[in-house]
């Protein structure tokens, strides 16, 4: 079984859902995004989302923006942050998922699976890279191991449900609102619990719940109803803080994610 | 590589986030019905002769023909885009997008804009059809295109600069992402060019070719025939690729793109085809201006329009197949021609549509002079005048001001 599912799996073990941690590869740089990443993995991250910088996140509201413009200044490149991700894994077992934009994983080509598989990247999430043009990125990923990780929106219909459940392995990434990441998000709505209960009955993988998770109550409310629940913009907002800080609410997130 | 999720060549596609997807599977499926229905190629036709005054004129430049060198035989036609209403052939393509907007059920506009042309022409379709309207503009535009985006309050819509990154066009068009990605279900994003993801080329194109047919009868009129040699300036490529895309089947005739090159192909520039690589951006694979690592650089040129590191997928195709060929030319040979045009023609053309004219030389030596050439005017040049003053101020300055010694 895989890293990513083995995560999943033993969280729903101890009656919680998995708690995903997004945090951007080297911001604010090198030595300071290892240390709070480490410090986020040891207060209770049951997976690590690690973020490739992007000159152009259309994805990602402004606390993801920041996190990748100062990333990119501290010198950010994909091979320095899968070497970053390689010093992630030395130090921990934790599965880490590479998040990234289309263009820079294409421009290394077909180097891209074996690079990251050495680097011990457990799976892949493209957020602009639909199913039809998966097949470059995922293929190549797929042979060396890695779980190609889909994304669902509140948007979805039943025919792109169908096409993102063929591509997509270890977990799918439904997203909880329409917007940007760290968008207001009420987790207790009820087309929410309608959108989740959906892609929890058509996908067989675990299913992850993120978009605007800022606190141990929406945590709370969302572990109800995925298998996992993924947090970024406030983690990066805590980070910017202090590595306690960040500490501090990723304990408070995990506390939250108990069912 | 034969990909059917790609539609031009190896360019193109839907690169977007999935809570995107279905309202660009919608557009694409809607487009097609649209294009092909009677009432709405209709409507679309009507406003545009009625209120956007097509179709365009054809205007023989001899006195620049002339200066050009041009020989017995050889003529130059302008394509009167700067006479459309709101100054720029932008409006073909809004009458189009909001109609399809209105079809879709859609209660509310965005658009992105660079030198502010398109922003106008969207703000000035939506006053027409009474819509919301909200334009997304790079800070740095905002300021050296002020003319504009008062224009565009006074039409009623809302212009939000755009702070982040390079402050033009490229950031201009990620802002306007995330807007459409927090407000799809009622909002419809009118892209301003050929770019984008799948149906957004096709689609602009299509409202755009009616440069292209308009240019073909009117040419056929005049001289008979076919021109030998049709120009334009591409900045995303939508005047570009309207006119072209009338002449695309027909071989003998020669399309050219005017790029770009800034302050110089070693410098900062915008000249993508030039300089660019293949990358996924802003919904689309083409060709973009960007470093070893994938991130997209900050284009350069004097012109805002022009100030955007990609370029339309078909664009890309044509200059991959070889169909087309594209040429750049810098910042100062832009503002010569643009003088040249000015004091041969009377004619104010924009900053981009300059671009076009300083290449007529370069293409001239190829095709020779003799032959009949074809320039897309894609818009006039008020919105530029205060640009133009300030670089052309030392020159101004030392005429005007100095004294004998």
């Amino acid at each position: 079984m895989s890293r990513i599912r083995s995560a999943f799996e033993n969280a729903n073990a101890d009656g919680r859902a998995a708690l995903v941690g997004y945090l951007t590869a080297y911001d604010p740089d090198l030595d300071g995004s290892l240390e709070r990443i480490m410090a986020a993995c040891d207060a209770g991250l049951d997976v690590l989302e690690l973020g490739v910088p992007f000159s152009d996140p259309t994805a990602d509201g402004p606390d993801v923006q920041a996190a990748m413009l100062r990333a990119l200044a501290a010198g950010a490149t994909l091979p320095r942050v899968l070497d970053l991700a390689r010093a992630v894994r030395e130090r921990t077992d934790i599965p880490i998922v590479l998040f990234s934009y289309a263009n820079p994983l294409v421009q290394m080509g077909s180097r891209l699976g074996a690079a990251a598989a050495n680097a011990g990247v457990d799976g892949l999430l493209v957020v602009d890279c639909p199913p039809a043009h998966a097949a470059e990125l995922r293929d190549p990923a797929v042979a060396r191991g890695l779980d190609w990780i889909g994304l669902v929106a509140p948007t979805t219909n039943e025919a792109r449900m169908s096409a993102v459940a063929e591509v997509s392995t270890g977990f799918v990434y439904a997203v909880t609102l329409k917007g940007v990441t760290g968008a207001e998000l009420d987790a207790d709505a009820e087309a929410l619990s309608a959108q989740l209960a959906a892609v929890k009955e058509r996908f067989s993988i675990p299913v992850a719940a993120g978009f605007g998770v800022r606190s141990a109550k929406q945590a709370k409310a969302l572990a109800g109803k995925a298998d996992g629940v993924v947090v970024g913009s406030a983690l990066i907002r805590a980070a910017a803080q202090s590595v306690g800080a960040l500490a501090d609410l990723v304990r408070d997130l995990h506390a939250g994610t108990e069912r | 590589m034969a990909n059917p999720s790609l539609q031009f060549g190896e360019f193109g596609g839907r690169y977007v986030a999935e809570t995107l997807m279905p309202a660009v599977e919608a557009l694409a499926e809607e487009w097609p019905k649209a294009w092909s229905d009677p009432t709405f190629t209709g409507e679309y036709t009507a406003i545009l002769r009625d209120y956007a005054g097509r179709p365009s004129t054809l205007t023989e430049a001899k006195r620049l023909a002339d200066a050009l060198g041009m020989e017995p035989g050889g003529r130059l036609l302008l394509k009167r885009e700067d006479l459309n209403h709101t100054g720029s052939h932008k409006i073909n393509n809004c009458v189009g997008q909001v109609l399809l907007a209105r079809r879709l059920g859609k209660t509310r506009i965005i658009a992105e804009t660079g030198a502010g042309q398109h922003g106008v022409a969207t703000a000035t379709v939506c006053a027409y059809f009474g819509l919301p309207c909200t334009v997304y503009m790079g800070a740095r535009d905002v300021e050296r295109q002020a003319l504009n985006v008062f224009r565009m309050q006074l039409l009623g819509a809302t212009v939000v600069p755009v702070e982040a990154g390079s402050a033009t066009l490229k950031d201009a068009i990620n802002e306007a992402l995330r807007d459409w990605v927090a407000n799809v279900d009622d909002t419809h994003y009118v892209i301003g060019s050929v770019m984008g993801p799948d149906p957004y080329p096709t689609m602009v194109r299509d409202l755009q070719r009616v440069i292209g047919d308009e240019c073909k009868t009117q040419v056929a009129a005049l001289t008979g025939g076919l021109p030998d040699a049709v120009v334009a300036c591409v900045g995303g490529g939508s005047n570009a690729m309207g006119i072209f895309a009338a002449f695309v089947p027909d071989a003998s005739v020669a399309l050219y793109g005017v790029e770009a090159a800034g302050e110089g192909l070693e410098g900062k520039h915008a000249a993508t085809m030039t300089a660019g690589k293949l990358g996924i951006y802003h919904g689309m694979r083409s060709l973009v201006l960007q470093d070893a690592g994938g991130q997209l650089q900050e284009a350069h040129s004097i012109s805002a329009g022009l100030d955007y590191p990609g370029v339309g997928p078909e664009h890309a195709h044509l200059h991959e197949t070889g169909r087309a060929k594209y040429l750049s030319v810098t910042d100062a040979q832009c503002l010569e021609s643009l003088s040249q045009l000015a004091q041969t023609e009377g004619i104010i053309a924009a900053l981009e549509t300059a671009h076009a004219f300083a290449a007529l030389p370069a293409i001239l030596d190829e095709v020779g002079r003799d032959k009949v050439v074809v320039v897309n005017v894609s818009g006039r040049g008020d919105k530029d005048m205060h640009t133009v003053m300030d670089a052309m101020k030392p020159d101004t300055d030392s005429s005007s001001t100095e004294q004998p010694s």
